[in-house]
């Protein structure tokens, strides 16, 4: 039993929780692991190079902000506000509610580009579950209106997640097809999506639980925040 | 020797070179921003990445993992500023809003479904009966022209300049800043991680310390163990090989005579219950973050940590009864 390639896994451990430049101990974590694997710092230098011009594709995200920066400075946020009051009586829990089940539904027939950090999340979403927040509570205390952007991007990890491994020829599927049939065991990637679901319901169901006590997490929130505010 | 034999061409070049034009761009504006507080190490940042995108494939691989260390090593020095913004006041953005109006919302759509055409198109795209571009290719191409659409309708709509766009792009990855390579980097650490063998080590590890008659303790073993290794990888496609491999096949199969197909498929969904959890899984939860402007860089980890949880233990209670449904 060799420990030592888990040095790298502890470099990381321990760099987040100092809350070091999470760039620098990531390429820290990856020379300790080169070295404990016996390579030189050449042989290192050389595999972070390759890895990264394979994996470039990651960046592509960069693309969208011209057409994101230039809609908000012509009022996409203040827009996506104002359509997002026109429905009365939205609450902010049904609002995230409403988006999860949209994400979770296109990215089950592969529409995992129907959404997004940067195309929906910060321009439309966070903006809308902000403006029903307020015309509920008033102004939004500091660390409440934080917390509900998080759980606006958080509620379309969930719906990602959990709905793309729903559709037969989304990656994971065919990767663990491919991997089983390596194995010698033959199965259709049919049946690997169809055992996707009952995951992808339960993820609608415990998310949405949450998100449906969304409201009055935060009117108690913000009645502590006042009491604290008034003992002062 | 001609320049294709210099930069090789692949089908992705363009995307590349799109990317690697914006971060030039980014670079040049830092460099002439008089007021950026990381004026020239911000540009040298920018610029460098810039090169990558656009000449990496012609560079040693050990000149590219030399520039990735200066990059680390200029985010961690806290080179990496904010320059000017290229936000308007709040009262003009209302005033565009209201003059605007839900035509704001028709660039922001055409990413998706230029990205969905695009993809479709491809399939019809065949030589000698095969596909021209493989998936993924295909993906990130009809993405790329999907954004490249979106900014010219969005130049019509808003009757702003090209220029312009780029520029409000650039100052919407400065907020993002350095952590924007961070996916990247991470998924380098992934493939030293592999080669190194860490996954190896950790089945071992898991399978060493399971009482292997025990039927709920090795599915626990293998949905803890997807979720965890997942949560040190950051991605559930690197965990699933080695836990499935190293617990999965030899305990839950091999043993216990566990279904394959719906093991898998919950096993994977147990790993992705890890990536809600974990910062090296960065574009899904470090970049947003820092695109939501949020303090807390791990606030939208912990947004997640009750629905992983619970969902994780679901995950145990789904695959102990769906399993075994044809084993004695």
């Amino acid at each position: 039993m060799n420990w030592w390639p888990l040095i790298g896994v502890l470099v990381v451990a321990i760099g987040f929780v100092l809350r070091l430049n999470a760039l620098l101990v990531v390429v820290a974590a990856g020379f300790a692991t080169g070295i404990a694997a016996g390579m030189d710092v050449f042989e290192i230098l050389a595999a972070t190079g390759d890895g990264f011009l394979n994996n470039r594709f990651l960046m592509i995200f960069v693309l969208t902000l011209p057409v994101i920066g230039l809609l908000e400075r012509n009022g996409l946020r203040e827009q996506a506000e104002r359509w997002v009051l026109g429905l009365r009586g939205l609450s902010t829990g049904r609002l995230l509610i409403a988006y999860q089940a949209l994400r979770q539904s296109a990215a089950a027939i592969s529409l995992t580009h129907l959404g997004g950090h940067p195309q929906t999340v910060r321009p439309l979403l966070a903006p809308m579950a902000e403006a029903t927040a307020t015309r509920t509570h008033g102004m939004l205390p500091d660390s409440v209106r934080e917390r509900l952007r998080a759980m606006c991007a958080a509620t379309d990890n969930v719906g990602l997640f959990f709905g793309e491994d729903v559709f037969v020829a989304f990656g994971a599927v065919l990767l663990a097809q491919a991997f089983l049939a390596q194995n010698g065991i033959a199965v259709e990637p049919l049946a690997i999506a169809l055992w996707a679901l009952p995951t992808a319901i339960a993820a609608l169901l415990i998310h949405g639980a949450r998100l449906s006590r969304l409201d009055h997490r935060m009117t108690a929130e913000i009645e502590r925040l006042r009491a604290a505010g008034a003992a002062r | 020797m001609s320049s294709a034999a210099l930069l090789p061409v692949t089908a992705l070049t363009p995307v590349y070179v799109l990317i690697g034009l914006f971060l030039l761009a980014a670079a040049w504006h830092a460099g002439r921003d008089g007021n950026h507080p990381r004026r020239w190490s911000s540009a040298l940042f920018w610029g460098l990445l810039a090169l990558l995108f656009l000449i990496g494939d012609a560079l040693p691989s050990v000149v590219v993992g030399a520039v990735i260390v200066a990059l680390a090593v200029i985010a961690g020095a806290g080179g990496v500023g904010r320059g000017a913004r290229s936000e308007r006041g709040a009262d003009e953005r209302a005033a565009q809003a209201a003059r605007l109006g839900n035509r704001l919302f028709l660039p922001v759509l055409a990413i998706p479904l230029v990205t969905v055409v695009g993809v479709i198109a491809s399939k019809l795209m065949l030589v000698d009966g095969k596909p021209l571009l493989s998936g993924q290719q295909a993906t990130l191409l009809a993405l790329s022209l999907g954004c490249v659409c979106a900014l010219l309708a969005a130049c019509r709509a808003t009757r702003e300049s090209p220029a312009r766009a780029v520029d409000a792009g650039r100052s919407l990855l400065e907020a993002i800043g350095w952590a924007a390579l961070l996916p990247l980097v991470l998924a380098v650490l992934g493939g030293l991680f592999a080669s190194a063998g860490v996954g190896e080590s950790i089945a071992s590890l898991v399978a060493s310390v399971v009482p292997t008659d025990n039927r709920l303790a090795c599915v626990l073993a293998y949905c803890l163990g997807m979720a965890a290794f997942t949560m040190v990888m950051g991605n559930a496609f690197a965990a699933f090989p080695v836990i499935t491999g190293g617990v999965g096949l030899p305990l839950l199969v091999g043993v216990h005579h566990a279904e394959p197909a719906s093991m898998v498929a919950i096993g994977m969904l147990a790993g992705y219950c890890g990536t809600l959890m974990t910062p090296m899984a960065a574009n899904f939860n470090i970049v947003p973050a820092a695109l939501l402007e949020l303090r807390d860089a791990n606030a939208v980890i912990k947004a997640q940590i009750p629905t992983a949880l619970l969902l994780l233990a679901a995950n145990v209670a789904i695959m102990e009864w769906v399993v075994f449904r044809h084993a004695g």
